[in-house]
């Protein structure tokens, strides 16, 4: 079934000279369990789209469905409720709290959840492990690599147990071998627990690994092609 | 978590919460040093005024303070006297005649308040004797002595052994002198006490001013401590409901008042302080919150609610002035502790200080009502501040802020 339903969506910027039509009339689906990239150059609108996907703004017409929730009709603070919930975040520049350590960073978004300590520290314990940071729990952001934050970042996006998760050029500022390693655990979380990304990117590699690549340019769809997922994913161990 | 995260983020720029903390403990400091310090000043002023001027309490006719008239009288004084010194709490009981009258020199005259006293008892009452700079209490001299102050001696060009000539109404109406010689100068601090209040023996006044056997016009009383001060009052009215009985803050309202207002303006001046420490503080947590406009907007992105996100920022303001005020208001406390033992004293100043009664030398004390309401004042100073510079971030749209390099 879909998770995600996304109907003529627009957005349009009131620029100080022009509007600016970022995204511009945007039907899709996205179905639970997909590995979907969000492809096109620069200033096609990938992150104003992502920005609607993921409740951060409001279109200026068109619908949102995650869920079965329409999240027009939820209210600003409903809204950051439903994120909590719902909704896993990666940003291109990891934007981890500089001052927490990497378990911290993990936990901090359950206790927003109010999710109690002990539990709190077994789930980050073990969701850093599994992006195969288990010895570097107690290090600060600016300890890590950028790899390394992001793969914090992974982590954190998915402490609060999300079906679906939103990640904005994740590897745009990573080496291809730390690319690689982040797309690997997030396919594996794919696999594993079904759990639903979506991706924009620039990078053909990242595109390669992707199940479904849908092509944005100014802010139009012009491309959507689902691939066979034993086609793409291969012998990649 | 959130305050946790609050305290982090306080030293993610260590210098310049530093500096705000620094200068909230220097302004605290300052603070409660100030109220210490005029506590001090206002407490030994107050015990200056008890112990060597007023005494606990006063008796009097009900009509002597207004009319200063010689012919209000309290009968059979000695008699009430050792009535009063068996009340408990009581440790010196005095009669005083009182009488205004003229004192002359060789030289020149003066207008003065004359009290007739016995030189023994009104050692219990009051610690004048102590302040004898030149001759002796009462001694040296047998006929006619007198005890005068330094001011008054140097005004009259007198020493000890001068003559000096005390004239005055008598109760009959009649002007009547005495020559008298001085036995002791004395010196307080207090120069316009000094300078007009002379003292003789009881029964030399008594036969001088034709007063009827055991009359008098006042009795001081003296407390072994100030808790007994409204208990033994009450007695006293009770005893003689004819008489005027007043404590030492009816008598010198000067007294009663000087506390409050005091206060007053202590609070006043702690407040400006904290007013202009709070803008440093706003100013600080402004930046804060402008260097962080993208990870505010990650933390409203991965679901942090606005009202965590102004308590947060709360939190970081509040702890900053929290910290700055105790330390500020504790070595305030400290210093005030280690200069009460030690005294702070004023020596250059001393004419000016004199003048208006009060010593040179100060023992601040510390006043904890004040430090408590300091304490909270931080406290509100610390929330105030943040208002401004959370409002400021609650008014961020993630998607914008994210957006920000
Ligand atoms: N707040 C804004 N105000 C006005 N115009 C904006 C704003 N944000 C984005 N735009 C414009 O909207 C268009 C789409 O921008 P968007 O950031 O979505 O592109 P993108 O595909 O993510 O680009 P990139 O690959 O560089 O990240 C661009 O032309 C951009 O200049
Ligand atoms: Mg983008």
């Amino acid at each position: 079934m879909s998770i995600i339903t996304i109907k003529d969506l627009h957005k349009v910027y009131d620029g100080t000279q022009v509007e600016v039509h970022a995204v511009n009339g945007v039907t899709l689906n996205i179905e639970e369990g997909e590995f979907s990239a969000l492809v096109g150059p620069s200033g096609s609108g990938k992150t104003t789209l992502m920005n609607m996907l993921g409740g951060l703004d409001r279109p200026t017409s068109g619908q949102v469905m995650i869920n079965g929730t329409d999240l027009s009709q939820l209210k600003d603070s409903e809204l950051i409720d439903f994120r909590l919930h719902h909704i896993g975040f990666v940003f291109q520049s990891y934007n981890l709290i500089p001052v927490l350590t990497a378990l911290e960073n993990v936990e901090f978004i359950m206790h927003l959840q109010g999710i109690p300590s002990a539990e709190r520290y077994a789930r980050a314990k073990e969701l850093l492990e599994a992006v195969g940071l288990g010895d570097r729990l107690n290090s600060r952001p600016g300890q890590l690599s950028g790899g390394q934050q992001q793969r914090v970042a992974v982590a954190r996006a998915l402490a609060s147990k999300p079906r679906y998760v939103l990640a904005d050029e994740p590897t745009a500022n990573l080496d291809s071998h730390s690319t690689e390693n982040l797309l690997d655990i997030m396919e594996e979380l794919n696999r594993k627990e079904n759990i639903t990304f979506v991706f924009s990117t620039h990078d053909a590699r990242v595109v390669k690994k992707a199940h479904r690549v849908i092509v944005l340019e100014d802010g139009k769809v012009i491309s959507d092609e689902v691939r066979k997922k034993e086609v793409v994913n291969g012998p990649n161990e | 978590m959130i305050i946790h995260v609050a305290w982090r983020n306080i030293w993610r720029n260590p210098t310049r919460s530093l500096v705000v903390i620094l200068a909230m403990v220097v302004g605290m400091f300052a603070g409660i040093f100030m109220v210490s310090f005029a506590k001090g000043m206002m407490k030994e002023r107050l015990n200056r005024g008890i112990e060597t001027e007023v005494s606990h309490i006063q008796i009097h006719h009900p009509k002597f303070r207004e009319a200063d008239e010689l012919k209000y009288q309290i009968k059979d004084v000695f008699q009430k006297i050792k009535d009063i010194e068996q009340i408990e709490g009581v440790n010196g009981v005095s009669p005083r005649i009182v009488i205004q009258a003229m004192v002359a020199s060789a030289e020149t005259g003066s207008g003065v308040k004359l009290i007739g006293t016995d030189p023994d008892r009104e050692k219990t009452v009051s610690n004048l004797y102590t302040y004898i700079k030149k001759g002796k209490w009462f001694e040296g001299i047998s006929r006619n002595p007198v005890v005068i102050g330094q001011k008054l001696a140097d005004k009259l060009s007198v020493h000890v052994r001068s003559k000096i000539v005390l004239t005055f109404q008598d109760d009959e109406g009649n002007i009547t002198s005495g020559a008298f010689r001085i036995a002791g100068i004395y010196q307080t601090v207090n120069t316009s006490f000094d300078e007009t209040h002379v003292y003789v023996r009881f029964d030399d006044l008594d036969q001088l001013a034709a007063l009827p056997q055991g009359a008098a016009q006042e009795i001081a009383v003296h407390l072994s401590s100030q808790k007994y001060l409204n208990q033994v009052k009450n007695k006293l009215s009770d005893m003689y409901p004819n008489l005027e009985v007043l404590t030492w803050k009816k008598l010198n309202p000067e007294f009663g008042y000087i506390n409050d207002v005091y206060d007053y303006y202590l609070y006043v001046f702690i407040i400006i302080i904290l007013l202009a420490l709070g803008f440093g503080i706003v100013n600080t947590i402004l930046m804060a919150v402008l260097e962080r406009v993208k990870e505010l907007g990650m933390l409203m992105a991965i679901g942090m609610k606005k009202g965590r996100i102004f308590r947060m920022i709360m939190w970081e303001s509040v702890m900053m002035s929290i910290i700055g005020g105790t330390l500020g208001v504790g070595i305030g406390l400290l210093v005030t502790i280690w200069t009460n033992h030690t005294g702070i004293s004023f020596d250059s100043y001393k004419t000016g200080f004199e003048a208006l009664g009060y010593g040179t030398t100060v023992h601040p004390i510390i006043d904890w009502g004040i430090t408590i309401n300091v304490m909270v004042l931080v406290f509100v100073t610390g929330i105030v501040a943040a208002v401004y510079p959370a409002l400021k971030a609650l008014k961020l749209n993630p998607a914008e802020a994210l957006r920000t390099e």
